[in-house]
């Protein structure tokens, strides 16, 4: 066996008094990319920030090359040679890539001279790892893929042998994670061990040469990846047999429910943000809408819902035309059967600090059977909470409780059971299961498909390519606010993701 | 060569108006460009004032003044950051209680010390900053036009004016050249990457209210010691919010808080000057009315002139570490 880069011995860690990490035993070899894998909430996240010195772990040993290190702030672990690329970019946004870059590691009180050696070290890693980025440019100007090779670059502007890569490809299009896939290739070759935590099996498949498993705080296995299947994975992480592909019965279309003609939508700073979109949903049919996140589709389905105005163009609802660009009104449409689940269940779905029978009702609270005269009917509300709860499963069976307590999953079933339950003819979904973990997965995808067979028009929208294969019958693709293609759920990843980078191979064959 | 005359008053008060304003408004900058909002600039001008005032008049030193101004104010900034940075508490509330202690203080400390209705003796002229003559600026007094601009509006202030204006190219340099300014820039908007980045977000935020602290002492020093000889009740008389004002309407930077600064003090000066006087086509203007103005004038262009101000993305946010 090749030496270890990594070695952890017995870590504990709690946060009051919930342990988020249970006597860890992990062993990286160097020179290897290494999969984490885990649910939400499993404690992958903890561990590497332990790893990190975010916190420092209540018993356990850290050993690196095999020497017994003590990690008790970032800095101890970068001059251990570790690196870090958050999940969610630690960069300055209006900062140059340069100023990011030499940030913490400036070598004098006077920027200058630090500022020439980065430059020149740019130039050595660009030409080492074909990381090609404009030094000068603003980060906030550049796309995420080129935001997240910055973070590379500032781990190995360290020095970092070591680098710690958190859930990286959540923002990137398929063809940008294959090629950080192809530069994580590259650094392994030159002796750089990578550690990739991950929730997606298939990239685990692809890039590691080992993968640790961990379930509920604990290091429940650890595989070479060419001796194990996805299948086991899945249990692994989950702890029980986990059905991954939906099934479901051929699509019966019948009516048109929604129909949208030359939609434009513009952003506060007057981006056309929607272009002349046009697309149909009828009834008994899922049509997803694919694309990376950022490319129209939140303000798509914003303007549908009546949450934004659009510029123009028309959309009918059920055949009635819907007051687009004044007036636009989110209640009125819901009382006219249309309902909308939001892609950012924290910003736009639930209000975290209220109770679970709160939310359960947010946006129906005017239904004669909430009210008491003036008053809210707060036992009609909670026996319908409740019966809300018992349908979707959701956990604890508590609609007293605050819903900032709730995992995301259920948060999410919160904000499902609101808008699904009250029969609405139009389903508008955005990102069903963003944070929300497998087995909830399977359930939400359950619930999506009955909503179909019930004859509901579903719009469903999601940056996750598979779960936008696998639910649709019909995929939108997006870019730069425009439809541009129309295809199968059994068209090729390699067609939907080049279509999702703009590139349209049918047209380039023609 | 009267309304020549006019002119170059007007402007010559405008500088002397607007050195406190600048003080406290770059001050203000340092603190806002780390993420610690800070509207208790006008409490720790008005207590450096008083400390001032009181220390120069009792050792007979202005330089002692500024000393006591300067201390009294980081000890008060730091009190400001204990609060806000340490324990992650409401920075604007802490900003208020330290205008309130501050109002209150001075008063009775003054009272209790020496007696004049809240006012600190009357300073002396070897105990203040006093005008300083630039070399040939009484030489060229009688050339026309550019001997009178050099000898009335350039020299003749005192070393305080000179020191403010030259803080701002400082500020700048800090800003911009220095680790420190870029470790200070970053934490303002994202402290997330300074701490990864293996710097204490704490430390480094505490520097900057350091900065801040000691500023405000200046600003303290200048009306008390040097514009005028001893401490009034209420001296300040809000100039730490019209700093405030200007530091947002010079989208925190520092060469652009100096035109700001400026402007409020010329309008200052016009407000004074024009005091009773009949405006043309407008008749005579209520003196409340132009003392308004730099609001009203602050109001209307963040509205509509100047574009948005975004201030630094980390502002007003205790740092805590994401769980």
């Amino acid at each position: 066996m090749a030496d270890s880069a990594i070695t952890l011995t017995g870590i504990n860690k709690s946060f009051g008094a919930v342990r988020a990490n249970r006597d860890i035993h992990l062993d990286v070899a160097k020179g290897t990319i290494h999969g984490i894998i885990g649910e939400n909430g499993a404690g992958k996240s903890t561990l590497m920030s332990i790893l990190y010195g975010f916190y420092q772990a209540d018993s356990g040993e850290i050993n690196i090359d095999g020497k017994p290190t003590t990690i008790h702030t970032p800095n101890d672990a970068i001059a251990a040679g570790i690196g870090m690329v958050h999940q969610h970019f630690m960069l300055v946004e209006n900062f140059s890539v340069l100023e990011n870059i030499i940030l913490g590691a400036e070598g004098a009180a006077l920027l200058a001279g630090g500022v020439a050696k980065a430059r020149a070290e740019l130039e050595r890693l660009e030409r080492e790892y074909g990381l090609e980025v404009d030094p000068d440019a603003i980060i906030e100007e550049l796309p995420v893929g080129l935001q997240q090779r910055v973070e590379i670059l500032k781990a190995l502007f360290r020095g970092a042998e070591i680098l710690i890569l958190d859930e990286p490809t959540g923002v990137l299009t398929p063809a940008e994670a294959d090629h950080l896939f192809r530069i994580l290739q590259q650094l392994k070759e030159q002796g750089k061990t990578i550690i990739l935590i991950t929730h997606k099996l298939r990239e685990i498949m692809a890039v590691t040469d080992d993968v640790s498993v961990m379930r509920q705080g604990q290091m429940v296995a650890t595989r070479k990846t060419s001796e194990t299947t996805v299948e086991e994975l899945a249990e692994l992480m989950v702890g029980r047999r986990v059905l991954l592909r939906v099934e479901k019965d051929p699509p019966n279309p019948g009516e048109f429910k929604l129909s949208v003609k030359g939609l434009t939508v513009r952003d506060s700073r007057g981006v056309v943000m929607v272009d002349d979109v046009s697309l149909d949903v009828r009834a008994g049919e899922i049509v997803g809408i694919a694309g990376v996140a950022g490319n129209g589709q939140s303000e798509l389905i914003e303007a549908i819902a009546g949450i934004s105005a659009a510029e123009s163009g028309q959309i009918m609802l059920e055949g009635k035309p819907i007051n687009l660009t004044d007036g636009a009104d989110a209640a009125e449409l819901r009382g006219r059967g249309l309902a909308h689940v939001p892609e950012d269940r924290h910003h736009m779905g639930l209000v975290l600090p209220f109770e679970e029978n709160e939310n359960a009702i947010l946006g129906y609270q005017d239904d004669p059977k909430y009210l008491n005269g003036p008053f809210l009917n707060i036992d009609a509300i909670r026996a319908d909470a409740d019966a809300r709860i018992k349908e979707f499963d959701i956990r604890p069976a508590d609609s007293r409780l605050k819903t900032a307590n709730f995992s995301g999953g259920n948060q999410q079933k919160i904000v499902l059971g609101r808008e699904m339950g009250r029969d609405p003819s139009v389903l508008i979904v955005g990102q069903p299961t963003r944070g929300v973990d497998v087995g909830a997965i399977e359930f939400i995808h359950k619930r999506i498909i009955e909503m179909r067979d019930a004859g509901k028009a579903v719009l469903l929208v999601s940056v996750e390519l598979d779960e936008i294969r696998s639910l649709s019958d019909r995929i939108l693709v997006m870019f730069a606010g425009k439809i541009v293609g129309e295809r199968d759920p059994e068209a090729s990843e390699g067609e939907l993701g080049l279509l999702m980078a703009g590139i349209d191979d049918q047209e380039a064959a023609a | 060569m009267d309304f020549f005359n006019a002119i170059i008053l007007l402007l010559d008060s405008t500088i002397r108006l607007s050195v406190p304003l600048l003080f406290a408004c770059l001050a203000g900058l340092y603190s806002e460009r780390a993420g610690v909002f800070d509207i208790g600039l006008e409490g720790k001008m008005l207590a450096g004032a008083f400390a001032g005032a009181a220390a120069a008049a009792v050792y007979d030193s202005a330089w002692i003044g500024m000393l006591a101004a300067v201390s009294i104010s980081i000890f008060f900034a730091l009190v400001h950051g204990f609060a806000s940075i340490t324990h992650r508490g409401n920075q604007i509330v802490s900003g208020v209680a330290i205008n309130f202690v501050a109002a209150g203080s001075t008063v009775i400390l003054g009272q209790a010390w020496f007696r004049q209705g809240g006012r600190t003796p009357s300073l002396g002229t070897e105990e203040r900053f006093n005008a300083l003559n630039l070399p040939g600026a009484e030489a060229l007094r009688d050339v026309p036009i550019i001997g009178q601009l050099y000898s009335e509006l350039l020299s003749g202030h005192s070393l305080m004016v000179y020191l403010a204006f030259l803080m701002v190219p400082i500020t700048w340099w800090a800003l911009y050249r220095t680790r420190f300014g870029l470790r200070l820039r970053a934490v303002g908007e994202n402290p997330g990457a300074v701490d990864t980045a293996g710097i204490s977000v704490t430390w480094l935020r505490y520097r900057a209210v350091i900065c801040c602290g000691a500023l405000c002492g200046l600003a303290g020093t200048y009306l008390s010691v040097a514009q005028n000889a001893g401490f009034v009740k209420d001296m300040t008389a809000g100039k730490g919010f019209i700093a405030l004002a200007a530091l947002i309407f010079a989208k925190w930077r520092p060469v652009n808080a100096m035109l700001a600064c400026l402007l409020f003090g010329f309008l200052d000066a016009a407000a004074i000057r024009l005091q009773g006087q009949p405006l043309p086509f407008i008749g005579k203007v209520p003196v409340q009315f132009m003392q308004a103005l730099p609001y009203v004038l602050t109001v209307i262009l963040l509205a509509g002139f100047i574009g948005k101000a975004i201030p630094p993305k980390a502002g007003g946010v205790p740092y805590v570490k994401e769980r």
